[in-house]
């Protein structure tokens, strides 16, 4: 059976969000409810009503597997999505090369 | 440098006030979502993969300490420390929060800084060789017609609501390092016979999934008709480019479908009825801005840095080889134009931290007239060091991870930001770039291969500009998985071409032992060091390389 989650923007931040078993929206995967195929249109209209009082942005559904009892996003650019972009990034990937020239860990 | 008057800052103030409006009416329900979202689209702001993104202008790529020093504190105070220098001379933070963008848009128009006309359906920011008033193959500065095209695309009634995005570039150098011939109008500076300057024109270039080459359609176009002409090309283009398909809303398809010569028809009958009237550019308003971009006053000709810089160089050899590969002569003897690369062995291209930033701003101030400048290859310039100087500024490039010696070598790559932050990517681009360059970044191996383009783009959009990659890659998904096509033979350059499909794709793991097979393929068909890639891919064709891709057919 085909799993979904809810998923947006926040409005104030642009941050990712995932709808949470509560309504309301959480920026932790490990947090998002996930969806059985009867009970999407719901969520997707509660989506849209938090859309429409600008809570989030244009939410939408995405498919998703559990493992460990965590969602994992099917499709890659939701995985990425999700946890933010696969490099490092500012002083982090600066600081990880400087570790990678002079050999340190 | 060119300086904001009464009307630009006041422009730019009134601009910023509006938007802080509308993001006031968006975030308490006055307006919707499809409501605001052009108009943050009109002041850069886009919703990426992971948050908003604020695209702010450098127009021509040219900028000065205090503004550099902006955008460190805008990295540092309103980002996550860094930003992204792009293949349009701009900078793209990935992180701002839309509350705070109006503040983030105050603060830029406290240095003479906006994000206007960074998105949407307008003209963008006219872009301009980087090594513009410096360069010793030079007719003319480009930058200050690119400072009045900004002047005049600026809010332009007429052209906020194009068929599309339009894109302007000048060059003033026979090489052309502005890749004109790829934007919706390229202008090369030139003079005729009786030494009066003037533009060749070009239009109907670009990329994305479409690529063309763009059509001189003008040889010779007088200074004075710069506007005129511009305005006749776009007026064509509003007139008749297609608005119902945004794929083919470009001028290069209007350009295609309809034909160079009745293009060049439309275009100069538009601009006979218009050229004489209020576009027509006042000589002594075009001296009025070249004066702008004046040299620094205090760029002398020097002759005290040769002999210690010649120590130097004798002295460390990394110093030596950064200097060979990243500096280029300047036309007051005693100087050079040196490039600082934002690619670093294994980095992302054209990302800087805040910290790096500064010590640019730093280096520019105490030993470079004030003045920066942006590549479209996402590299920083220095366009104005004293040969004298140079070690000093070397070595603090060295603290500031800012000193790798590779400025049109192999790991200087383009790449789009791809799957890791753009919503519209299909493929990563930036961990290919990094894999590519751990690949290659040995120095004597980079040196040895010579000057080699390798552009990177996520998706079919082609931000990452791999149609003219001497070694193009396209990142496409297939099946949920990331494959990598390789294009080969492109040129951004005055001898401008469309790279060409090789083969079938490659897997993430594939792609950087194909770059590979394809790199020694050339060292080994290659007349001798003197042939570049291109040139050897130019004569040989695409078949050795083919061949030792995927074996004899």
């Amino acid at each position: 059976m085909a799993l979904f989650l809810v998923t947006a923007n926040r409005l104030s931040d642009g941050l990712v969000v995932f709808l949470d078993p509560s309504g309301g929206w959480t920026t932790a995967l490990a947090g998002a409810r996930v969806i059985a195929p009867d009970e999407l249109a719901a969520a997707l209209a509660h989506g849209k009503a938090q859309h429409d009082a600008r809570i989030v942005v244009e939410p939408y559904e995405i498919e998703t597997t559990v493992e460990a009892g965590v969602p994992v996003p099917v499709r890659l650019r939701e995985r990425i999505r999700a946890a933010g972009p696969t490099v490092p990034y500012g002083e982090a990937e600066f600081e990880a090369r400087v570790a990678a020239q002079s050999g340190t860990p | 440098m060119y300086r904001y008057d009464e009307f630009d800052q006041d422009f730019v103030a009134a601009r910023v006030a509006q938007f802080r409006d509308q993001v006031e009416r968006r975030v308490s329900g006055a307006l919707t979502e499809d409501q605001f979202k052009p108009l943050r689209l009109m002041n850069g702001v886009y919703l990426q993969l992971h948050a908003y993104m604020l695209r702010i202008a450098i127009p021509y790529g040219t900028l000065d300490a205090r503004q550099m020093r902006m955008l460190a504190h805008i990295a540092r105070t309103y980002d996550r420390g860094y930003g992204h220098f792009t293949t349009r001379q701009n900078i793209q933070f990935n992180w701002p929060a839309l509350s705070q963008i109006p503040d983030i848009l105050a603060e830029l128009a406290s240095v003479e800084m906006h994000a206007i006309q960074t998105s949407g359906n307008c003209i963008r920011n006219v872009t301009a060789d980087h090594f513009a008033g410096v360069a010793a193959d030079e007719v003319a500065d480009p930058r200050p017609y690119a400072e009045i095209l900004r002047q005049w695309s600026s809010l332009h009634p007429e052209f906020v609501f194009l068929p599309r995005k339009f894109k302007v570039a000048v060059t003033g150098a026979e090489r052309d390092r502005a890749a004109i011939q790829v934007h919706d109008i390229g202008l090369h500076l030139k003079k005729d016979e009786n030494g009066r300057p003037g533009f060749a024109v070009y239009v109907g270039g670009g990329q994305g999934r479409t690529p063309m080459i763009a059509k001189k359609i003008r040889d010779f176009l007088p200074e004075e008709d710069l506007l005129s002409y511009c305005e006749a090309v776009l007026r064509v283009y509003n007139l008749s480019g297609r608005r119902d398909n945004k794929y083919k809303a470009r001028i290069k398809i209007l350009v295609h479908e309809t034909g160079e010569e009745e293009i060049r028809r439309q275009v100069e009958e538009e601009w006979e009825r218009i050229r004489r009237g209020a576009l027509k550019l006042p000589q002594g308003e075009v001296e009025r801005i070249r004066a702008y971009f004046d040299l620094p006053p205090s760029v002398r000709p020097r002759e005290d840095g040769a002999a210690a810089l010649a120590a130097a160089r004798a002295a460390d050899p990394e110093f030596d080889a950064w200097v060979r590969q990243n500096t280029v002569p300047h036309r007051v003897a005693g100087h050079v134009a040196a490039t600082v690369s934002l690619k670093p062995i294994g980095g992302t291209p054209g990302d800087a931290t805040a910290a790096q930033m500064d010590a640019v701003a730093d280096l520019a101030e105490r030993y470079g007239h004030d003045e920066l400048r942006v590549s479209h290859e996402q590299n920083l310039v220095l366009p104005h060091v004293a040969e004298a100087d140079l070690k000093a500024v070397y070595d603090e490039l060295v603290s500031a991870g800012l000193a790798t010696a590779n400025a049109g070598l192999i790991t200087d790559i383009i790449a789009c930001p791809g799957l890791d932050y753009c919503a519209l990517a299909n493929a990563r681009s930036i961990p290919i770039a990094q894999r590519l360059s751990d690949r290659f970044g040995d120095a004597a191996r980079q040196r040895e291969i010579g000057e080699l383009k390798i552009k990177i783009s996520g998706c079919i959009n082609a931000c990452g500009h791999h149609h003219v990659g001497h070694i193009g890659i396209l990142g496409v998904e297939k099946k949920g998985e990331e494959f990598y096509q390789i294009t080969l033979g492109g040129s951004g350059a005055e001898d401008a071409s469309i790279g060409e499909i090789v083969g079938r794709g490659f897997s993430t793991e594939e792609i950087v032992d194909a770059v590979e097979t394809v790199v020694d393929t050339y060292l080994a068909q290659r007349t001798g060091p003197d042939e570049s890639f291109l040139a050897a891919y130019r004569r040989l064709g695409q078949a050795p390389f083919k061949e030792a891709l995927y074996g004899a057919a």
